[in-house]
């Protein structure tokens, strides 16, 4: 742990969420369950699924995303060829070596053939497990798109509560959904205070924080990034002469932390990203009253993030979240990150550098795995993409 | 100094045999072709699908003429162009990690989007986004969308991930077809729907699908009449392209039918390339799409060694008939759903260890080979894992050779051929160890 975490007001509790963030063998997650007889937990991959029905079973929602670059991964390369991503091997791994032991189930979400095969690989490979591969609708019209999402909620729904022995009542998922309502506003005050002052809220901190929501209850959760937001406000930090950008294409397989600690030291500071995108792939307050999976339908079909995994009816929208999201945070140009072998990141991407091209956007590319050792050549491409960025500027 | 794909052309052959269907097969699509680029000429109008999810009674319902970039994609490996199509693309920015299908079509595009005949394709009026197994459809979609700024309809079909077809599923797509799809193609065409026209239609889907699963089922018989990977890409070629639905379609099928009731009776095997395959060694069961930039020296291969493919999955990817489905014309639109779910990519991946166990024991077959694509994660992801598990439950020994759809870089002659060899001397070792046990 880096020392300087220790003594700042921030330290604690980046200390904590970088604790967190290197156990892979999920003592918090463990720990809640034993504290109760009776628990349950339901690991879930990217993209996005609806924790509120988890959570609503009184189960803990536990995301999972791969094994990071702590992770010798032995017996998950057995189970896919080199040209395959990383991030389904390493879960293998974490899988087979038992360090998912305790959890009772898995949700795969519908973000590419991988995952989507995988859901199948873990059927077979942990038969004692509840799988569900969570698809989502690909049509936004409430009475086409939204009539099939909620028939697959009251299927998920109806699951869990046998998972737990009892209903899930209308009353505990109105609780939940508030509860994740508070969560996004606060995950979304820290996007807007570090797109505001993001020599304040360094990337791999709000990394973290962030992913400390994959493990912890939401409340705990909730408190955390009241925590943070409040220390990181009062932290005195040198303002660098970085230039911003937004970073894109690792909405799934997670780059390495030194990589998100490499862009800041070249000179790029990320004021937006499409990090960990559960923790606000709703973008706006999910009703609390009436049929909370018509609600959790609503939310996702017309107040959701736009992501490659997401088909874009209208062509003249194509990317332009990108845009916006660079208007948003007044950011000077975007980085695309994606994993090899990603094909949602990768096949996307010639579009949205059309899109920026048109906006006059300026952007890199590269690519890396979640194991990815070597952060020279990315920091000097970062490096030369901040310096051209304000040599741009200057003129 | 740009750089140049080159794919090794094997020496001058022979004159290569084929089956009479497989010249009646060559000019369908030969005519087709020239329907689709003579569209300009004749006002007809042209919808891009794919082959998973091919909705083509529907679209001949509103007289629209089917194009699929897959089969153009497959068009341009066995034609040995595909390779600086795919340079071509990468070098507009395309990821060389994606899949090739994609890159060949872009590249295409970008260099005249010439067909077959060398004439120029037409521009799409409509994009039929069919997104049925493979998630790349949908990318690729929105990538021609952007080039050929024409309208898109999207079909999403729900994987079958727990194994099943839900009530959910059906309704969800008939009423995507219902509200979204049949509007959108009767006002793109001008054409009224009418669900009598595609009951018709559906009805001759079902004579050929009969025709069709005949012929696949033949390879039980020893020796097999047809290679059933190899040759059955030329099979299946009317039924998952623009015939199914049509009279040519039935036309083709009993006609291939009674061809390969002819080499049964006759107790002959396959057709290759070089002529009769001679005696039948092995009996394979192979999982995966073929390479097509070498389609006749992978071929060659096998038929070299007396192995012939017995059952394959890749010719089930626009359709598995062979478990009993067929299209109903009492539920038009239901059917459809059910045969867009239904198609092997969507099948959950116990599911398609089920189909291929059941291959290897219902065409006794010597084993399973999975050619691996590295550009096809619908496909490749998890294949590892389906040939372990075939293996242990059929008891018969399983290969994996790796290569890719149409990207010439990644077809390794000598490195397939020398695990070829390695997985007939296994067969041949396991042989030998029953016949001592017993």
């Amino acid at each position: 742990m880096d020392a300087s975490l220790k003594t700042s007001a921030t330290g604690p509790i980046v200390a904590r969420a970088q604790a967190l963030f290197e156990d892979l063998s999920f003592t918090a997650a463990r720990e809640w369950k034993a504290a109760q007889p009776g628990r349950k937990v339901i690991g879930y991959m990217p993209l996005y699924v609806p924790r509120e029905i988890i959570h609503a079973a009184d189960m803990l929602p536990l995301g999972i995303l791969g094994g990071g670059d702590q992770l010798e991964v032995i017996h998950g390369d057995a189970y896919y060829q080199s040209y395959i991503c990383r991030i389904p091997r390493s879960t293998v791994e974490l899988g087979v070596s038992g360090r998912l032991d305790f959890v009772d189930g898995m949700l795969f979400p519908s973000i590419c053939d991988v995952i989507r095969n995988l859901s199948g690989m873990w059927k077979m490979m942990f038969p004692q497990v509840y799988v569900r591969y969570f698809d989502v609708p690909q049509n936004y019209r409430d009475e086409i798109g939204g009539n099939y999402y909620v028939n697959e909620l009251v299927e998920l729904r109806h699951d869990l509560a046998e998972l737990r022995g009892k209903p899930i009542t209308d009353d505990e998922l109105h609780r939940s959904i508030a509860l994740y309502n508070e969560n996004r506003r606060l995950v979304r005050e820290l996007y807007a205070f570090r797109a505001e002052t993001p020599w304040l809220a360094p990337a791999a901190e709000v990394y973290l924080v962030l992913r400390a929501g994959l493990v912890l209850p939401v409340d705990e959760h909730s408190t955390m990034l009241r925590a943070y937001l409040t220390a990181a406000k009062t932290e005195e930090r040198p303002r660098r002469d970085n230039c911003r950008i937004v970073l894109t294409g690792a909405f799934c397989e997670q780059p390495p932390l030194n990589l998100i600690k490499s862009l800041e030291l070249s000179g790029c500071y990320v004021v937006d990203d499409d990090l960990l995108l559960v923790t606000r792939w709703l973008t706006s307050d999910v009703s609390t009253e009436g049929d909370p999976l018509r609600s959790l339908a609503t939310a996702f079909l017309h107040h959701s993030e736009s992501t490659a995994a997401k088909y874009e009816p209208n062509e003249k929208e194509k990317g332009q979240h990108l845009v916006r999201a660079v208007a948003r945070s007044a950011a000077e140009g975007v980085i695309f990150a994606a994993p090899s072998f990603c094909d949602p990141a990768l096949l996307d991407r010639p579009m949205l550098q059309h899109v920026l091209n048109k906006a006059g956007i300026p952007f890199i590319a590269f690519k890396y795995a979640e194991n990815s050792g070597q952060m020279q050549p990315i920091r000097e491409q970062a490096g030369t993409f901040a310096d051209s960025i304000k040599l741009w500027s200057a003129a | 100094m740009s750089a140049i794909i080159t794919t090794p052309k094997p020496a001058p052959a022979k004159e290569v045999v084929k089956d009479a269907s497989m010249v009646k097969q060559k000019e369908m699509m030969a005519a087709h072709y020239d329907r689709l680029t003579s569209a300009a000429e004749t006002g007809e109008k042209v919808a891009s699908t794919f082959v998973p999810g091919n909705l083509n009674e529907l679209l001949m319902c509103f007289g629209l003429v089917n194009n699929l970039p897959e089969v153009n994609a497959i068009q341009n490996g066995l034609r040995r162009t595909s390779g600086a199509y795919v340079l071509e693309a990468e070098k507009i920015g395309h990821s060389e990690d994606v899949c090739t299908y994609v890159k060949s079509d872009v590249g295409m595009m970008a260099k005249g989007n010439l067909a077959p005949n060398g004439k120029k394709f037409p521009n799409p009026d409509v994009l039929l986004l069919s997104y049925t197994g493979c998630f790349t459809f949908m990318k690729w979609f929105e990538l021609l969308r952007e080039q050929y700024k024409c309208e898109t309809i999207m079909l999403h079909t729900p994987y079958m991930g727990d194994g099943k077809i839900t009530p959910n599923m059906i309704e969800y797509m008939v009423k995507q077809l219902k509200e979204e799809v049949i509007p959108k193609l009767e006002r793109i065409s001008g054409v009224k729907f009418d669900i009598d026209r595609l009951r018709e239609y559906l009805k001759k889907s079902v004579t050929a699908e009969e025709d069709l699963v005949w012929v696949l089922q033949s390879a039980k018989h020893k020796p097999s009449p047809i290679d059933a990977y190899f040759g059955g890409i030329y099979y299946i070629g009317p039924i998952f392209g623009a015939f199914r639905g049509t009279d040519d379609a039935i036309e083709y099928y009993k006609f291939l039918r009674e061809e390969v009731a002819e080499r049964l009776g006759r107790g002959q095997g396959p057709v290759t390339p070089d002529g009769d395959m001679g005696q039948e060694k092995y009996r394979l069961v192979v999982e995966g799409p073929p390479n097509y930039t070498s389609f006749r020296q992978f071929w060659k291969m096998f038929y070299d060694e007396g192995a012939v493919v017995v059952a394959s999955s890749y010719t089930k990817v626009g359709g598995v008939y062979d478990f009993g489905f067929r299209h109903d014309p009492d539920k038009p639109l239901e059917t459809l759903a059910e045969y867009c779910l239904g198609v092997y990519t969507n099948r959950s991946l116990p599911m398609r260890i089920d189909m291929l166990a059941s291959y290897v024991k219902d065409y006794d077959a010597d084993g399973l080979l999975i050619n691996s694509i590295k550009s096809c994660n619908s496909f490749s992801a998890g294949q590892l894992l389906i040939m372990r598990e075939v293996e242990k439950r059929t008891g018969k020994p399983a290969a994996f050779v790796e290569s890719d759809l149409v990207d010439p870089r990644y077809f390794s002659a000598a490195n397939i051929k020398n695990r070829l060899e390695s997985y007939f001397q296994m067969i041949e070792q396991k042989r030998t160890s029953a016949r001592t046990a017993a």
